[in-house]
């Protein structure tokens, strides 16, 4: 290992030895602090690309730049939410060893739903402003959601048809059938309430409230770090040093806090102040953002804690193995589709609710960006691996490329050709780290 | 066993419930309507559920060798206006003519409407009507369709092919036309376009007409530096798709830090996104925002005052343009012969005989216009319209 001349075998480990303390001593660290080499090497990726756009919307210079202002980080936070709502169930779907391609076309149909009962149906028996037409349709979408996520999950698990297959033709089936629906037309607007769930100016929650949600995650840390570390002890796990369990707890509070705070920092326009009273009043953390936030946490937490999230990984490691070991494969295929239906019902809600409108074509292509956002962000398409806030980050990396090149004024069709670049080296990197680190 | 019979049953359930949901498309639409077997052809086929329903009514519309077929290639039947307005006006002028019809779905696919094209002339068309997804692409089944003595004529969108008949709305002029109403509002200010789709020749056409009338109002060469009407950003938009229009706008105003005046929006739904980005920032309303086709929800924000103008093409009478010229052309009329024809010199140097029919801008001054040709109803048009602010609604 050293290049040192021949010495004495003592004086040779020694200098081993100290050379190894030397190299390794910041790789120490990772590995004391069990940073996810991987997760780090994507948010890296995710400030240079931050910081490369905020550069070129400046033209060159930091000042003038507008990536980075608390409105396009902002905005940002929002376009990324529908995406990475259905990112999160489709690590699932993947690491399963499935693939679902229905997603877009899913979307639009559940948009086109909840859009119609809205604005055509239930008016008719309620009210226009009554509550219930906006918990009716939300509802209504989100259960439609299961019950087709299940009818294809059924199909692939219980009748055996490859998933890609049924999800192919899901994409044609509920394509057409959001066509059907409303014969192509345009169906707006939306219920005031509904509304809020796509963000805009009303739909936030304000800068008191979003110190609050801030405040409760930090505390949430620190539970989480506690609690971690007496698991550990009492089961007898390696232990990490205080050192690290503190550093990563003021970390992680510390980028918490500041985001609340810098996004706190976008303030209303005049216009809608003064509507509101005047003065300086912050957007705050927008629904959709918040709807990512939790749905995030309960997918994890889904993921890591119950069974069924267990029972997921286990399949896609190994099916047969799993199917021997007792786990009942077919009915826990048949959930992580019947979930995949209820995100992408939320998904729909946020995006229908955005624009304020559901047109037959939305969510066109969608599929493809929730796929990548998954594999970006390290979902194995071989199955068995994943990581939901990886998730979530892959889809931030894509949105972030796209509202990016929109922001310097780059052609839709060179956007497309970036997006597509991106995504193959991204999982060519992890392939070949994948590889370094199994050998 | 009992999971498979389940699924079977679903799966007919699934089939009655999307057979059930299309009850409500009117009697004189021959492929519309209810069939079973659609959905189930739709799994297998490539194009979507309409182009099976066509399959359908190709078989019960053929008749005696004397009746005219004619043959019409949608490119994507999955947009508004094709199925509520042109081919019903279509398929009522052959039906006064005794002729009869039949069409495809391309599904916005330009290598399957070159399959559809010749599956339409060996189904015995004596007349095609194409609505191009991509002008360029579909020539070689133009060009073949012309020397197979099958007349074309071109929908709505170029084909430069002068041996076809061009029946359009004329796109330049809807773009000054939306232009003109947006420079009445706004005289000088910032401008921002937002275009359609770039594979789309009239996004060209209609930017191109935007522009024309800015530059003549305004005297300038460019809309830039001392001009009173500065161009501070444009962007086509991928599909023509609201949600993509809604992204960019808000990118543009993060990026300009709101300091737009006026927006050019090409068609309604962009400018339904556009709206919502400036709804956002307490803009809406207050931006005027331009848009075309007529569409009931901006027709809605027009009224509201959301939306300045949306340039209103019938495309009943484009569709009835289109049936009579087809019938005549089908009939041996030549070319040039055809009624109402002019020449239009394109952008790619050929002259085309062309029929170029007038749109209407309808702003919230002759909302009624829209009201009287029963292009939509009141209420709809009137939604959450604050009573007294339009003349024609209560």
């Amino acid at each position: 290992m050293t290049n040192a001349p021949a010495k004495a075998p003592e004086e040779q480990i020694e200098s081993i030895q100290v050379e190894e303390s030397a190299r390794g001593r910041f790789g120490s660290i990772i590995r004391e602090m069990e940073i996810d080499t991987r997760m780090l090497g994507m948010i890296l990726a995710l400030l240079v690309i931050w910081i490369g756009f905020h550069f070129w919307s400046g033209k060159g210079s930091w000042s003038n730049g507008t990536f980075l202002t608390a409105r396009n980080l902002w905005n940002l936070s929002v376009q990324t939410a529908a995406v990475g709502i259905m990112a999160t169930g489709m690590v699932l779907v993947i690491v399963s060893r499935n693939i679902d391609l229905s997603v877009g076309s899913m979307l639009a149909v559940l948009g086109m739903a909840m859009a119609m009962l809205q604005a055509e149906i239930l008016p008719d028996y309620l009210d226009f402003g009554s509550p219930w037409i906006w918990v009716i349709s939300l509802a209504a979408g989100i259960v439609m959601g299961a019950v087709l996520g299940a009818f294809q999950g059924v199909i692939i698990a219980h009748v055996g048809v490859p998933s890609f297959i049924v999800t192919l033709g899901g994409l044609l089936v509920w394509r057409g059938a959001a066509w059907m629906m409303a014969s192509g037309r345009t169906i707006a607007p939306m219920d005031a309430t509904f509304q809020l769930l796509g963000g805009g100016a009303r739909g936030t929650i304000g800068a008191t409230w979003s110190w609050v949600v801030g405040v409760l995650a930090a505390v949430g840390i620190v539970v989480l770090l506690i609690n971690n570390r007496r698991q550990r002890i009492r089961y007898g796990f390696h232990v990490r040093p205080r050192w690290a369990d503190y550093s990563i707890g003021v970390f992680s509070i510390a980028v918490v806090l500041g985001a609340v705070g810098y996004l706190n920092s976008y303030l209303l326009p005049p216009r809608l102040a003064e509507q509101r009273g005047g003065g300086d009043i912050a957007f705050g953390l927008a629904n959709p953002v918040l709807i990512a936030i939790a749905v995030v946490l309960a997918i994890t937490f889904i993921a890591t804690r119950l069974r069924f999230g267990r029972y997921v990984y286990a399949i896609g490691g190994n099916p047969e193995a799993a199917e021997l070991a007792g786990i009942k494969t077919k009915a826990t295929i048949v959930k992580t589709f019947a979930l995949m239906g209820i995100l992408v019902g939320i998904g729909a809600a946020v995006q229908v609710a955005r624009l304020n409108a559901a047109v037959s074509g939305l969510g066109q292509l969608t599929e493809l960006y929730v796929i990548a956002a998954a594999v970006i962000g390290g979902t194995s398409l071989s199955g068995g691996i994943g990581t939901i806030p990886g998730a979530m980050l892959g889809a931030l990396v894509m949105q972030s490329l796209q509202s990016g090149m929109a922001l310097v004024g780059v052609e839709t069709a060179a956007q497309d050709i970036a997006v597509g670049v991106v995504l193959v080296v991204a999982v060519a990197f992890d392939t070949v780290y994948r590889r370094r680190s199994a050998a | 066993m009992f999971i498979r019979k389940l699924v079977a049953l679903l799966a007919v359930l699934a089939l009655l419930a999307a057979a059930c949901g299309g009850d409500d498309d009117d009697a004189t639409e021959t492929t519309a309507g209810s069939d079973d077997t659609t959905t189930t052809e739709a799994m297998t086929d490539e194009t979507t559920t309409t182009e099976a329903m066509t399959d359908e009514t190709t078989t019960t519309a053929a008749t005696g060798d004397d009746e005219l077929i004619v043959g019409v290639s949608w490119n994507n039947y999955n947009e508004e206006r094709w199925a509520k307005s042109d081919e019903p006006a279509i398929v009522a002028a052959l039906d006064a003519a005794g002729a009869s019809y039949i069409s495809t779905d391309a599904g916005s696919s330009a290598e399957q409407q070159i399959t559809d094209v010749e599956q339409l002339i060996s189904q015995g068309a004596d007349v095609l009507i194409i609505l191009a997804q991509d002008g360029t692409a579909i020539l070689p089944a133009v060009q073949s369709a012309v020397d197979q003595g099958v007349p074309v004529i071109a929908y709505d969108r170029l084909i430069e092919n002068p041996g076809a008949l061009y029946i359009t709305f004329d796109n330049v002029e809807v773009g000054r036309m939306q232009a003109r109403a947006i420079y009445e509002a706004v005289p000088e200010g910032n401008y921002v376009f937002i275009k359609g789709n770039q594979a789309d020749a009239n996004a060209d056409f209609l930017r191109g007409g935007q522009q024309e009338v800015l530059l003549e109002a305004t005297g300038c060469e460019e809309l830039e530096g001392d001009c009173p009407i500065v161009n501070v950003g444009e962007m086509y938009t991928d599909n023509w798709d609201p949600a993509v229009a809604q992204t960019n706008m808000e990118q543009i105003l993060t990026q300009i830090n709101n300091e737009v005046d006026a927006v050019v929006a090409s068609n309604d739904g962009t400018a339904g996104g556009v709206v919502e980005a400036l709804r956002a920032q307490g803009l809406a309303g207050i931006v005027p925002v331009s848009g075309q086709d007529g569409d009931a929800a901006a027709l809605n924000r027009v009224a509201l005052g959301e939306q300045t103008v949306s340039v209103w093409k019938d495309a009943r009478e484009l569709g009835k343009a289109a049936g009579e010229a087809a019938v005549a052309l089908a009939q041996g009329t030549a070319l040039g012969d055809i009624a109402g024809v002019v020449s239009f010199d394109s952008p790619g140097g050929n002259t085309m005989t062309s029929i170029l029919l007038a749109p209407i801008p309808i702003t919230q001054d002759n909302l009624d216009v829209v009201l009287t040709a029963e292009w939509i109803d009141e209420a709809t048009l009137c939604q959450n319209v604050p009573s007294g602010t339009v003349a024609v609604c209560p």
